[in-house]
């Protein structure tokens, strides 16, 4: 059991480490083809790894600890919540400790050491990006959460894998008008949290439009990389925890490798899928204005809202 | 159980001895001596608080010490943990207090006035949740209300501001007193007794309007302590005029016995109540949370932002209060425990690292004379260890993880989130607004506390004032440090204060549920679980930080990190007036929130005299009021006063005129007399 259960730990954390750059080079490879560019393929992101990692560390003058800390912090962050959430299995030796609500709040705790890392470096674009990014997580807090509640009422509990294999177990669950709202609702937290269009624009290089660049301007060589593979790893979570909450089926229950090996296979399916229709829905959207945002996100809190109330009564009903 | 007794001896005649020292003793004595006493009453009330969390608990009458109504005291583990609460931020806040003082000059905090005040506030903090009868305890409230004025004015000759906060200060807390006192009256002229134990007996005799009646005033004058928006109005003003130490111990102990209060005659005395007091109580909590920190987010005043983010957890705990009083109105007491256990966690929680943010804004202003976050900056190279313990404290203040605030926000999370079991629509339509509102403030605090150690500590200085500025002397950062260990021991291993937390809630009848023991939180209601080990948090977070700098230094080639400019995006080596400030920070979440701020801008051009198209001059100008203050509370002050002036027409000066007024009352008298009424 416990070996099962330890692989399985291991192998999320190394998909999520791993996978995140080829993810990525996946996107921006469908991004291209869509608009009919060649693309510079799928491993492109882990070649500008590898190529800032073995640059030099730079230190700007006039940053502190908190500029040097932040990017490991982020990865960090990144790695415990990766453990923690069932992308492959859910009986792994971690399980107790996969609280939904920690999960968000590591996530949080990563946005903000990198917010204080561009206030730290004292320019006018790092303490821009941070105002921007720390406003768009304080409005994105309340519709997460409700729906971590809505998740959490037919299942009992926060603890993600029981809300998982609740799932897998009643597939009503996910059907309902409250696991269908709560979903809605969710997926537009998580293009809140990643930072991916309509919210901010990933690849933009117009300094006054950015969110999360503007922060990280002042990063170079292994810093940057840290960086860079800090927030797709964080985009591969959070569309792995997605793909578990609300299409959970093929993880792992139970503690067997055939399982184990299924569920790593439908995992780089599911994670493919998901960044192919968000890659493809990018083309067609454009960013909303900054100040367009609460709109969106409070649109995104009335169906979490509605997620619990759907929940409460549906449930009260039966 | 003699250690409560003795302890709370030793406190008094610490206390005692303290005031007495202020009085006696020249300046150069004064300080350490009172110090050193005032740490000894914090000391040994928090050995008595944690004497009666053990179980240990103690009562006593003395008929011959006030007149008329007699002492009595009382302590149980609910007082207990307020005790022990308010008495080690005491001894800590004491010890910081001796480095703050020493050197300042004998005016101020090192004032005699001042001094003498110090020892007695410190004494009534601890001593207020003993007192076991009406009269003991309005007695102790007031001389605890009377102390913190004296501290607030410390500084009066030095700015105008004190002067007007304590004005502020004064008034609204003897509206609270005159409040508590109508509500305690009512109530113990109906149970048939003052003492706690008689009103406890009498209670369920008392007619429900006036039980009402009673919740509601003392509930308006607790709440109003406890700085929940919108009786907070004093907060603000009094908090951030105070001395630093003085403003730690308001902010982490006095406002506490507010909730003290709270719990004690709503859900003690009282016995619980119906729904709508508690619908009441939760809402008022809820719009304390966001409304408060959202003033934080906006202001950039270093200590005003604290004091308004006083208000927003004082608000957090409210709501676990209300939910608590709600479950039990429906008959979940195992569920009414879990978020009253909750609310009393926060309180601890909050204490801790409210104190330590205090003293370290306090140190901060020592420092540099600044309060503006506006004019601070790179203070984390020149006082690094000020700095450290500031990020620590804010860590607890944004409640994430690995932080102390995150612990019993989860604890207050999980309670409202299971409470949907309770049936009745107004428990569905109220939970899960009570948790998207905890949400946004949790969310809106970390925009605040970024802000705040962003801007007034990282970067580099943006006055000459935070440029200069010098580590904190050693007594403080020693008061500082006892602090944020306390901080690290919450976050750590809450499991420590599981089973007095468990006696507390136990006090006031409802069953413990063992949510917090040892190492790890446990919910566990029925059919519900939900667990959080902060250990095995810490120690994930440490192991998943040295994977991530140790992977890249092992592949990387090139491992000394080198010096260079900043880019700027090619603009180079920006200058600190070129830095965001802490008003620019806020500039988008003020936008957003536009509607309930309504911030105030004028902007006033002035051209040149030959040409209306040639401007030489344009000066901005933005404020954003608080909106209560300034809708509420200004037209209120505004009709009383317009009152008083119509009334003095009543008063010409003629002594006819005041003849006719006594001959015309009397009649008026004789004549109801003669009606026979």
């Amino acid at each position: 059991m416990s070996a099962v259960g330890y692989t399985s730990v291991a192998g999320q954390v190394l998909v999520v480490g791993g996978g995140a750059p080829l993810l990525t080079g996946w996107m921006r490879q469908i991004r291209a083809r869509l608009e009919g560019r060649a693309g510079a393929g799928v491993l492109q992101p882990w070649r500008d790894l590898r190529k800032l990692l073995r640059k030099e560390p730079i230190t700007p003058v006039g940053t502190g600890p908190a500029f040097r800390a932040a990017p490991a912090l982020l990865v960090a962050t990144t790695v415990v919540a990766a453990a923690l959430v069932p992308l492959l299995s859910t009986d792994t030796p971690v399980r107790g400790h996969a609280d939904l609500v920690l999960v968000v709040a590591l996530i949080a705790l990563g946005t903000m050491a990198l917010a204080l890392a561009g206030l730290d470096t004292g320019t006018a674009f790092g303490g821009m990006g941070a105002s921007r990014e720390m406003t768009v997580a304080a409005l994105v807090e309340p519709t997460i959460l409700l729906s971590v509640f809505a998740l959490s009422i037919p299942a009992g509990t926060t603890n993600i894998p029981a809300i998982v294999s609740g799932a897998v177990h009643e597939p009503a669950r996910l059907t309902s008008p409250a696991g269908l709202l709560a979903t809605a609702a969710l997926a537009v937290a998580v293009l809140a949290e990643t930072g991916r269009i309509p919210v901010d624009n990933p690849s933009t290089h117009l300094e006054l439009t950015m969110i999360h660049e503007a922060m990280v301007l002042e990063y170079a060589g292994p810093d940057l990389a840290l960086v860079e593979l800090g927030a797709q790893m964080r985009l591969t979570l959070l569309l792995g925890l997605l793909s578990s909450l609300f299409v959970p089926w093929g993880i792992a229950t139970s503690a067997s490798w055939t399982a184990l090996a299924v569920a790593l296979v439908l995992l780089a399916a599911k994670l493919c899928l998901l960044g192919a229709v968000l890659a493809a829905a990018e083309v067609f959207w454009a960013k909303v204005r900054l100040f367009r945002v609460p709109e969106l996100i409070a649109g995104s809190f009335l169906l979490a809202l509605l997620a619990v109330t759907a929940s409460y009564f549906l449930s009260g009903a039966s | 159980m003699s250690a409560i007794p003795a302890a709370l001896a030793t406190a008094t005649g610490l206390g005692g001895a303290g005031a007495l020292a202020g009085v006696v003793l020249p300046y150069r004595l004064r300080v350490p001596v009172v110090g050193a006493l005032t740490a000894g009453v914090g000391v040994s009330g928090c050995g008595a608080g944690v004497a009666a969390l053990g179980g240990g608990s103690w009562a006593a009458t003395f008929p011959g010490v006030l007149p008329l109504a007699g002492t009595y005291l009382a302590v149980d583990a609910l007082a207990g943990l307020f005790m022990a609460v308010a008495g080690a931020v005491v001894a800590a806040v004491a010890v910081y207090g001796i480095g703050y003082a020493t050197g300042h000059g004998a005016h101020g905090l090192g004032s005699r006035t001042a001094q003498t005040a110090l020892p007695l506030f410190a004494l009534t903090l601890v001593l207020v949740p003993v007192a076991a009868s009406v009269s003991t305890f309005l007695v102790l409230w007031e001389l605890m209300a009377l102390a913190s004025l004296l501290l607030v004015l410390a500084e009066h000759a030095e700015r105008a501001s004190v002067r007007l906060a304590g004005v502020w200060y004064a008034v609204m807390t003897h509206l609270g007193l005159v409040l508590l006192l109508a509500g305690f009256a009512l109530f113990a002229a109906d149970a048939g007794g003052e003492s706690f134990a008689a009103l406890r007996a009498g209670a369920s005799a008392v007619s429900p309007t006036v039980r009402g009646l009673v919740f509601v005033l003392t509930a308006l004058a607790f709440t109003s302590k406890a700085g929940a928006v919108p009786l907070h109005a004093w907060l603000p003003r009094a908090h951030p005029e105070a001395p630093s130490p003085v403003s730690a111990l308001m902010s982490a102990a006095m406002v506490n016995l507010g909730i003290y209060g709270l719990v004690r005659t709503g859900l003690d005395l009282l016995g619980g109540g119906p729904a709508w007091w508690w619908l009441g109580l939760m809402a008022m909590g809820g719009v304390s949370a966001v409304y408060g920190i959202l003033q934080a987010a906006m202001t950039s005043d270093l200590k005003r932002l604290l004091a308004y983010s006083t208000s927003e957890n004082m608000g957090l705990v409210l709501i676990g209060v209300g939910a608590s009083g709600l479950f039990a109105a429906y008959g979940d007491r195992l569920l009414a425990a879990l978020a009253l256990a909750a609310g009393l966690l926060h309180v601890v929680n909050h204490a801790a690292f409210k104190a330590l943010l205090f003293c370290a804004a306090g140190s901060v202003l020592r420092a540099t004379g600044v309060r503006d976050l506006d004019r601070l900056g790179g203070l984390r190279a020149r006082m690094p260890a000020t700095a450290g313990l500031f990020a620590f404290a804010a860590l607890g203040a944004v409640a994430l993880p690995p932080g102390n605030g995150f612990i019993s926000e989860w604890l207050l999370l999980q309670s409202l989130i299971h409470g949907l079991q309770v049936p009745g629509v107004a428990v569905a339509v109220v939970l899960p607004l009570s948790v998207a509102l905890i949400a946004l403030s949790a969310g809106i605090a970390a925009a605040a506390f970024v802000k705040a150690l962003g801007v007034g500590f990282f970067a580099r200085p943006r006055s000459e004032e935070a440029a200069g500025a010098k580590e904190a002397p050693a007594l403080m950062l020693v008061g500082m440090a006892l602090l944020g260990a306390a901080c690290a021991a919450l976050a750590l291993v809450p499991g420590l204060l599981g089973d007095g937390l468990d006696r507390a809630v136990a006090a006031v009848g409802l069953p413990g549920g063992g949510a917090v023991s040892g190492g790890a939180l446990k919910v566990r209601i029925a059919d519900l679980s939900a667990s959080l080990a902060p250990l095995w948090v810490v120690a994930a977070l440490t192991a998943a930080l040295m994977l991530a700098i140790g992977l890249p230094r092992l592949y990387g080639r090139r491992r000394r990190r080198t010096n260079a400019r900043l880019w700027d995006c090619g603009g180079g080596a920006p200058t600190p007036r070129m830095a965001y400030t802490a008003t620019s920070f806020a500039e988008p979440l003020q936008r957003v929130f536009d509607d309930v701020l309504a911030p105030e801008q004028d902007v006033d051009v002035t051209p040149v005299r030959e040409s209306a198209y040639l401007v030489e001059r344009v000066r901005f100008q933005r404020r954003v009021p608080d909106r209560i203050e300034h809708r509420l509370y200004e037209p209120l002050l505004r009709t009383i006063a317009g009152t008083g002036q119509a009334a003095r027409r009543l008063a010409g000066g003629s002594v006819h005129l005041y003849l006719g007024y006594g001959f015309f009352g009397l009649v008026v008298l004789l004549l109801i007399l003669a009606v026979g009424w």
